[in-house]
Order: structure tokens, then C-alpha cells, then sequence
């Protein structure tokens, strides 16, 4: 049988899912219960100094929904905790006390001078809190006061804030990322010459998510105005996982533990941030969506694939697919696919011809010996794979390997030979072949 | 007498009835799977139909409490294994549950998405592609702990018995079904139509049931003949009654041992084990008397069979019908009549052979009773079948010294599913308030197997 533990930072939870910095962990009660679901960990929800934020009345969330109203992204412009420091901690420490095998780390926000870091790391250090999270990533409202995002888009502060950090506690130090930079790298490199302990991403990216066309105003709508907001749940998981990745295989970072975040709804989500290099994954939006019980399917789910796999603890997944991410100029050029249309499947909605035919490389038939038939053309094909994502019948276009002979378009033979950008006499930078 | 209002003179019909009335084709498409497993893609398209409710209905109107939203949302993720493993936690039988449970009165009725667009959530297909995939798969889900040296008599081996014998012999126990039968399974093996369980379904699942160890099977062992409750509470230390209703209602009319006249539930029996269905004596015109899920399935399986003529005749209007709007569609787009406000009065013979049956018309009187009118009129029929419903046969059970209460001609129990003997539980059909459905069978074996190991651990 699979066992889940995780063990990130020498944090021990009994599996690696933990709820993000969010509207979820925002207080005791609400992460009782995620406890009591079966979550691993939570993220609770970022603390700032007295006096409190306060959030707006209006409403807070926006969302792109799918024709049946299924969620496919997600929308916020709340602020952090809006409750006292000192109801929170006292709460922080109420839950660590009841439930000392699960983790419970506090994300913080402060200004950003050392004298705030200093004065708060203590309070949450009292609480018995596994460790801290630096909430460098709100892209809204805490952004314009100068902190959240506008502390994560510099990495000099990133560097400063967490060796102030690690200077000024013993517990284990978490920065959260923001995606709204140009290279994820940096602010990575920052935090580990910060001497942080690991980083968590992404935060939300800033985002509008709808415009109201009768006030002539984004959505959400607060009395006829409207901010951009932070962007999150299933749409942004790609973005998300690509930024893990670069910062898994990046020289400089590589071995720094990472949280994974961004878009996670089921086990398959998680697994893949986790071959990607996360050591654990952190969830909110799924949770706000359809509440604290989808965990019962995210544990069952990474168990019964590490099973069917034989994996038997997380970490012999962990990065396994890093070796494996690659830069475009490195990929082979030898590598020869073409469509195959399997006409026992076909339904004949031709969506596959007009997408070749309109937008690609004119390589399916629409007739043959005057009926209606899809079929590729392999001295057209080139290999793209957009028929196969048209296509409605999954499986029924399959993208197949050739080994040998003549490709019939580039008249080229199949070559068993690897070759990349890097030697292709069409590159002017190539560098020669020995 | 032989004077019709509709129907012609019943007494100048020669008897008809004869085997091979249908080619061996029309035998392989009659009695082929009614609902078919789904595909990979049909089922992904409609496990995300699902909305994952919170406090599902569904979950609630499933008298085992299956968590359906859980288990379609992990169909939804490509976790059949787990979607199986939910079910089974549950409903050891999830497999029969998701082929005969007439889901349209139970989980699908109250999906919240039948409220804008009036279509469940295909649930039952669902949870059969989740168990029918584990199954294939060969997986274990369950694991059975040390032995826990205590022994239980589980007598009956239909749903109810199998059930709990599961729920003993994941909780450690050694089980001994005592079973009447050549085979297990019960009704499921005997009793449920053809065509909602294919394929030696039934003793795969026994199979799948039974491979978890701790559980032996003594056939050809009947309560009451073989052995006594005495001998059973002697020998174990604990016993599960899980009989079902070895009787069968009569019309208590003259001539009910002729020749044609039939019990709906033997003659069913009979086509389940048979070899070549086609063998099977078929009459040309068959009358079912019944308005339950057994009228049904006699009247739609004769159909099948190749009768011409096949009418249910029910004394109260089709509302009242136990059998399900759903089944009683199901019984009229395969050719059956349904004929309603009649009861039976006279079995018609010619030489001790039955040519037909008198009915007389009902109604309702104004406090809503039954009445029974002097309307009458006459069916023709080569076979008539009786399906208005079965009972306890309760000898075995109040013989001996060891007697259990009775209310109603059924075994009276607690919520627990204890009898009046405090080492005797009961569940199934035999019991008080049994809901006559599978899945409510494996429910009482589920929660009985709960107390007796309540029962046993208090006893260690
Ligand atoms: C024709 C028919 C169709 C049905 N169709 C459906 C359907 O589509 N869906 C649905 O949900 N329900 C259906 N039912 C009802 C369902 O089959 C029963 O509710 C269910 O089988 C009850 O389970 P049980 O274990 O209590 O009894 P049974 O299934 O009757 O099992 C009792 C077992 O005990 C054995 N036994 C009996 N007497 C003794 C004895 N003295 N000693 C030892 N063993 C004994 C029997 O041989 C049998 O194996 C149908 C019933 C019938 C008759
Ligand atoms: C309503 C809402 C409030 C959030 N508040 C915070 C916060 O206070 N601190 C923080 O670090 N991240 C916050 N986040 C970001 C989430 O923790 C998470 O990084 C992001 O939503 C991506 O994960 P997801 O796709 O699973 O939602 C918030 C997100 C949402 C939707
Ligand atoms: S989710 Fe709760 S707090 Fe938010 S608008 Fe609805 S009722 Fe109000």
C-alpha cells in the first residue's frame, strides 16, 4: 500500500496536500473542518499588523465558467486577513495544539522594513506553527501599499526580506511567488541567496475576468468600478506547472524544495506538479468550488496511481519527469510522426479536415472515391497533432511513429540517428558535427 | 359461465403450449445486456455531469449510502479502482445493485439535475462501469484481518447472507453460509430478470465476494430439514437468518394445481439455469396476475420467450403498481398488456387443462377501499402465472426451542437487524419492513454484521 506522508522542510503532514493561504484557511473553524476532511496541511491565511485590512462590500470574486456552469477560472480581489493579529494567532495556536500531526504554516505580510519581520516572526513562533510563508504575491490592493507583488517583482527585496526572515526565526522559511514576472527564475535565485528554505507557486495573476457591458466596467463590479484581480484554479495550472519546472531544472535552483500551487482540482493535477519537482502541493480554488471533501478524492487518487505504478512513498515521484524537460533547440529533428485517422472510430464531423485544411497543412482528404472520408495525407502530414486535439472522438486520431522508410513529404529518410537545432545546416549558429 | 364481455369463449381454446418458439438469434437478442456497460467516453461524459452535491441526495435515497458523488467524481479523475473501492465500502454488491436496483425510485429520482433538465445522472450505469472495471481489473479492496477465532452461521446465501458473511469476514470472523440451493446467490442467481444480469453475473460477484477469505459455502443445507436453529446456536456464536420467502402467495382459487397454472417465481428460477432457454414450455397466451417487479419480469421474459399474448392483470390502477413506472414502460414497449381494476374469480378447464380466467372489474368506494364489482369478464390463456407476492415460510423458525418473534408473517427486528434471541440476527426479505430489493438486503447483511461484531467483541 502507498504511503502518503510528506515531509517538506522537516514538516511532517500525513499526506502532501495542504490548503493555500486563501479564504479557506482564513480561520479555525474553517480549518477544523479541513482537518477533520482529511487534508494534510494547511497555509493559513496571511497575516498582516494591526490595524487590519479591511475588504471591500462589494462582491470579491469573478469566474469563467464553462457552458454547464463548470469552472474553469477563477477570479479574486480580496485582501488579506481582515481579523486581528491577535484573535488569529491565538487560533493558530488553538489548531496546532488539537491536531499536531497535520501542518499548519503561517503566511505573513508585512512592510517591508526589518523592524516588522522582526516584531511579528516572534508571535507566530509562540503558536507552535510548523513554519512561515512570505506572501510576496497578492497582485492587488496589498500590492499598492507596496508589499505582496511589489516586494515579489524585485528579487533584491525577495533576497532581503528572507534572510531578514531566517535571521530573526528558527522555523522553516516558505516564499510564495508571484507569476506576474517575466522570468520566475530570478525571483527564485533571490529567494534561495535569501537563504530561504523553499519556495511555493504561483500566487494569482493579475487578471480581468469579464466586462460588465451595461456599466462598462470589469467584473466584479463594486458600484460601477471595477480592479483587476488575482487569477486562479484550473486555467492557470499550466502557467503554474511551468514555472515549477524552471525553477526545478534550473542550475542555480535546482534541489530547492518547492510547494506546488496553482489549478489543482484532482490527484492527477497534483501528481504531475510533483513529477515537475514539487514536494507537496498546496489547493485553493477546487476547495472554494466544491468544498473541504474533494481531498477524499485526492488522497484515493495519488494512492491508487502509486499503486498501480508501485511507487511506494511520494518521493520516488518527486522530479521524476525533471530530466525530461528539455529546451525546444534540444528536442530531436529525426523524429517523424504522422496523423492516423482509425475509421472504425471516425464519425465523419470533418472537423479535423478544416482545421488541417483552413489553419495547417492541407493533409486530410474530404472525399475519397466520392464519399465522405477523413484520411491523411502523409506527404502533407506534418505532425502537429491539431487534428488529433479537434478531433471529438478521443483516441480516434492517433499521432504514429515512424521508423522506417522515406518520409513522403520531406522524401528524407527515417533516420534511427538523434539530431537537433543546434547541428542543422539551416542554422546559422550551428555548430558543426565531429 | 363462458359468457364474455370481451374475449371470446374461453372453453373452445385448445391449449397451446410449446417449446422453441423463437430462433436462437431472436433467444441471443432477447435476452442480451438491457443496459450495456458504458464506454470510457460515455461514462466520462457522464460522470461530469455530476455536480457533486453537497449532502447528496442521492447519497440519502440510497439505502446503503453509497457516497455517489464521491465515487463519480473519481470516475471523473480516471479513478475507477477507488470509484469501485467507494462502492464496495458500502454495498459489498454495488456490481447487482448497479443491474437491478430500480434506481428510478431511489438515487436517480431525486438527482438534482432531473429539477431543469429532467435527466439523472446516469447513476446506476456509472457505478456498474466502476465495478465491472474492478472486477476485470482483478483488484483486492478489501484485506481480511487476523482471525478473530469466533464463528457465525449465516443461513440463506442470497443478498442478505452474502452481505453479511462480507462484513464478518472483513471484521476477521469465520463464516459458515448455510444455504438450501445447489448454488449461491439467492434471488440473484434464481429470481432477477435475464437480461439484468448477463453473463454469469451472479456468480462472478459470489466469487468476488467470497475471495476474501473466511467464508465457507455449504450447499444443498436447508434450515428446518438438514438442521435445526438448535443445532446452529449450539455449534456457532452467532447466527444471521437470511432465508428470503421461500413461499408463495396463492390465488385460492379452484384448480390451482392444474396443469398451466404456474408460480411466476419457480418458472423464473427455471429459466435462469437454463441451459437453452429455448427448451422452455411457452404457452401462446399467458396472463400474469400481479402488478409488482415479478409480474414484470414473467410477463416481459415470456414475451421474450415468444407467447403472442402476454397481459398482466393487476386489481388496482397502474399507479398502484409496485412496479416502477420505469419497469411497467419496460413490460408495455416489449408487447405486454396491461390490463387494471381486475381480480381473478375462476380459472377456466377443459379435461384438467386451463383455458382461460374470469375477472371481475374493481373499483375504488368512496372511503377508498377495494371493491370487488360483478362486472366480469374472460381472458383466454394457455398459462397462467401467479406473482402476488411471496411469504415467510416460517416453520423452521418457530418449531423448535429455539423460536424467534414473528410480526406479520415475517422475523420481527430491531434497528440493529436482532431478534427476539439474542444471538440471532436477520435481514433480507424475512425481516419486518423488508423492502423487497436487493440493495436493501445487503443493506440489513451491512448492519447486521456491524452488531454481531459488536456482539462478538463483547463476548471475547
Ligand atoms: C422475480 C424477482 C425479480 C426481482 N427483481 C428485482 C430487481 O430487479 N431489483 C431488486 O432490487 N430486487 C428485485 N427482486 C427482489 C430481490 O431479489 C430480493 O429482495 C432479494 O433477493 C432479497 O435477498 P435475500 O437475501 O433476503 O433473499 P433471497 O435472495 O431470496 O435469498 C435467500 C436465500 O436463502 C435460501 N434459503 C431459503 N430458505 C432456506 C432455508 N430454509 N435454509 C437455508 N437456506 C434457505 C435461498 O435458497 C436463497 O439462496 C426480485 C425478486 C423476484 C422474486
Ligand atoms: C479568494 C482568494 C484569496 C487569496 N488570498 C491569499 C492570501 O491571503 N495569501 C496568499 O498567499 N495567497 C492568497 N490566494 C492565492 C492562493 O493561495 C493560491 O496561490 C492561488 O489561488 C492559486 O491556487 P488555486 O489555483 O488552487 O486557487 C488567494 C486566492 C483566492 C482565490
Ligand atoms: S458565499 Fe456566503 S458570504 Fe458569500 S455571498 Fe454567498 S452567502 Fe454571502
Amino acid at each position: 500500500m502507498a504511503d502518503l506522508r510528506a515531509d517538506f522542510l522537516g514538516i511532517k503532514s500525513p499526506n502532501p496536500f495542504w490548503l493555500a493561504s486563501a479564504p479557506p484557511t482564513d480561520r479555525e473553524v474553517n480549518v477544523t473542518r479541513a482537518f477533520k476532511a482529511g487534508w494534510g496541511g494547511v497555509v493559513w491565511k496571511t497575516l498582516g499588523l494591526d490595524p487590519h485590512v479591511v475588504n471591500i462590500n462589494g462582491p470579491r470574486y469573478g469566474a469563467i465558467h464553462g457552458s454547464d456552469r463548470s469552472l474553469a477560472g477563477f477570479n479574486n480581489i480580496e485582501l488579506i486577513s481582515d481579523r486581528p493579529l491577535g484573535i488569529n494567532l491565538q487560533e493558530i495556536k488553538a489548531v496546532k495544539q488539537a491536531w499536531p500531526d497535520r501542518a499548519v504554516v503561517v503566511s505573513l505580510m508585512v512592510p517591508c522594513d526589518e523592524a516588522s519581520w522582526q516584531g511579528i516572526l516572534p508571535l507566530v513562533e509562540a503558536t507552535g506553527a510548523d513554519g512561515v510563508e512570505l506572501n510576496f504575491g497578492c497582485p492587488h490592493g496589498m500590492s499598492e501599499r507596496g508589499m505582496g507583488s511589489a516586494v515579489g517583482q524585485v528579487p533584491e527585496y525577495i533576497e532581503m526580506v528572507a534572510r531578514w526572515c531566517k535571521k530573526h526565526t528558527r522555523m522553516p522559511v516558505i516564499v510564495k511567488l508571484t507569476p506576474n514576472i517575466t522570468d520566475v527564475r530570478f525571483p527564485a535565485r533571490a529567494a534561495k541567496a535569501g537563504a530561504a528554505d523553499a519556495v511555493s507557486l504561483i500566487n494569482t495573476i493579475n487578471s480581468i475576468v469579464g466586462v460588465d457591458l451595461d456599466q462598462m466596467a470589469p467584473m466584479p463590479t463594486t458600484d460601477g468600478k471595477g480592479s483587476h484581480g488575482g487569477y486562479c484554479g484550473p486555467a492557470v495550472k499550466p502557467i503554474a506547472m511551468n514555472m515549477v519546472a524552471e525553477i526545478a531544472r534550473d542550475p542555480e535552483t535546482h534541489g530547492l524544495p518547492i510547494s506546488g500551487i496553482g489549478g489543482i482540482s484532482q490527484w492527477r493535477d497534483a501528481v504531475e506538479f510533483m513529477t515537475l519537482g514539487a514536494g507537496n502541493v498546496q489547493v485553493c480554488t477546487a476547495a472554494m468550488v466544491y468544498g473541504f471533501k474533494i481531498v477524499e478524492e485526492l488522497v484515493d487518487g495519488m494512492k491508487t496511481w502509486m499503486d498501480d505504478k508501485g511507487y511506494e512513498r511520494i518521493d520516488q515521484f518527486v522530479g521524476a519527469a525533471v530530466p525530461n524537460i528539455s529546451d525546444w533547440q534540444h528536442l530531436n529533428l529525426n523524429y517523424v510522426v504522422k496523423a492516423k485517422i482509425n475509421q472504425d472510430l471516425c464519425i465523419k464531423c470533418g472537423r479535423c479536415h478544416i482545421a488541417c485544411e483552413d489553419t495547417s497543412h492541407q493533409a486530410i482528404t474530404h472525399t475519397v472515391n466520392g464519399e465522405r472520408r477523413f484520411e491523411v495525407m502523409d506527404d502533407e502530414c506534418v505532425g502537429c497533432n491539431l487534428c488529433a486535439i479537434t478531433c471529438p472522438v478521443e483516441g480516434c486520431i492517433t499521432l504514429e511513429q515512424m521508423t522506417a522508410g522515406v518520409d513522403p513529404r520531406t522524401k528524407l529518410p527515417i533516420s534511427g540517428t538523434y539530431a537537433n537545432w543546434t547541428t542543422h545546416p539551416n542554422n546559422p549558429q550551428a555548430v558543426p558535427v565531429e | 359461465m363462458g359468457i364474455n364481455s370481451d374475449g371470446g369463449d374461453t372453453a373452445s381454446i385448445t391449449p397451446n403450449i410449446a417449446s422453441g418458439r423463437i430462433s436462437a438469434q431472436q433467444e441471443s437478442d432477447n435476452f442480451a445486456d438491457l443496459h450495456p456497460l458504458l464506454t470510457p467516453f460515455q461514462a466520462s461524459v457522464e460522470a461530469d455531469r455530476c455536480y457533486f452535491c453537497y449532502d447528496a441526495p442521492c447519497m440519502q435515497a440510497c439505502p446503503t449510502g453509497i457516497d455517489v458523488a464521491l465515487f463519480i467524481r473519481q470516475i471523473s479523475t480516471g479513478n475507477t479502482t477507488g470509484a469501485a473501492a467507494t462502492i464496495l465500502h458500502e454495498n459489498i454488491m454495488g456490481g447487482m445493485c448497479a443491474r437491478v436496483c430500480p434506481t428510478e425510485t431511489l438515487c436517480e429520482q431525486v438527482c438534482v439535475r432531473n429539477d431543469k433538465e429532467g435527466e439523472p445522472v446516469q447513476i446506476g450505469r456509472l457505478q456498474r462501469y466502476a465495478t465491472d472495471h474492478l472486477m476485470a481489473s482483478g483488484k483486492k479492496v478489501f484485506e481480511r484481518p487476523d482471525d478473530s477465532g469466533k464463528t457465525v452461521a449465516v443461513i440463506g446465501g442470497g443478498p442478505a447472507g452474502l452481505s453479511c458473511a462480507h462484513g464478518l469476514a472483513r471484521r476477521g470472523h469465520n463464516v459458515t453460509i448455510l444455504e438450501a440451493r445447489e448454488k449461491p446467490g439467492g434471488l440473484n442467481e434464481y429470481g432477477i430478470a435475464t437480461y439484468k444480469t448477463v453473463d454469469n453475473f451472479a456468480q462472478r460477484e459470489v466469487d468476488y465476494i467470497l475471495d476474501i477469505g473466511g467464508i465457507e459455502i455449504q450447499t444443498g443445507q436447508r434450515l428446518g430439514q438438514d438442521f435445526t436453529l438448535d443445532d446452529v446456536r449450539a455449534k456457532y456464536d452467532a447466527v444471521f437468518l437470511a432465508i428470503g420467502m421461500g413461499g408463495v402467495n396463492a390465488l385460492g382459487l379452484a384448480g390451482e394445481d392444474a396443469d398451466g397454472v404456474e408460480d411466476a417465481v419457480d418458472y423464473i428460477a427455471e429459466l435462469r439455469q437454463a441451459e437453452d432457454r429455448r427448451q422452455l414450455k411457452v404457452g401462446q397466451r399467458v396472463l400474469v396476475i400481479g402488478g409488482g417487479m415479478t409480474a414484470v419480469d414473467i410477463a416481459v421474459q415470456s414475451k421474450l420467450l415468444g407467447a403472442e399474448e402476454v397481459t398482466m392483470v393487476y386489481r388496482r390502477g397502474q399507479q398502484q403498481m409496485n412496479a416502477s413506472t420505469y419497469e411497467q414502460e419496460l413490460a408495455q414497449t416489449r408487447g405486454v398488456n396491461i390490463r387494471t381494476w381486475a381480480a381473478p374469480q375462476d380459472l377456466q378447464m377443459t379435461d384438467g387443462k386451463l383455458t382461460g380466467m374470469t375477472f371481475a372489474r374493481t373499483r375504488l368506494d368512496n372511503d377508498g377501499r377495494l371493491v370487488v364489482t360483478k362486472d366480469t369478464f374472460s381472458l383466454p390463456a394457455d398459462v397462467v402465472f401467479k406473482a402476488i407476492g411471496q411469504k415467510l415460510v416460517s416453520e423452521p423458525l418457530t418449531g423448535g426451542a429455539s423460536a424467534v418473534a414473528l410480526e406479520g408473517g415475517r422475523i420481527s427486528v430491531d434497528p440493529e437487524r436482532r431478534t427476539s434471541l439474542a444471538d440471532v440476527w436477520a435481514g433480507g426479505d424475512c425481516v419486518v419492513n423488508g423492502e423487497d430489493l436487493t440493495v436493501a438486503a445487503v443493506e440489513d447483511g451491512k448492519v447486521a454484521a456491524r452488531s454481531i461484531d459488536t456482539f462478538l467483541q463483547q463476548g471475547a
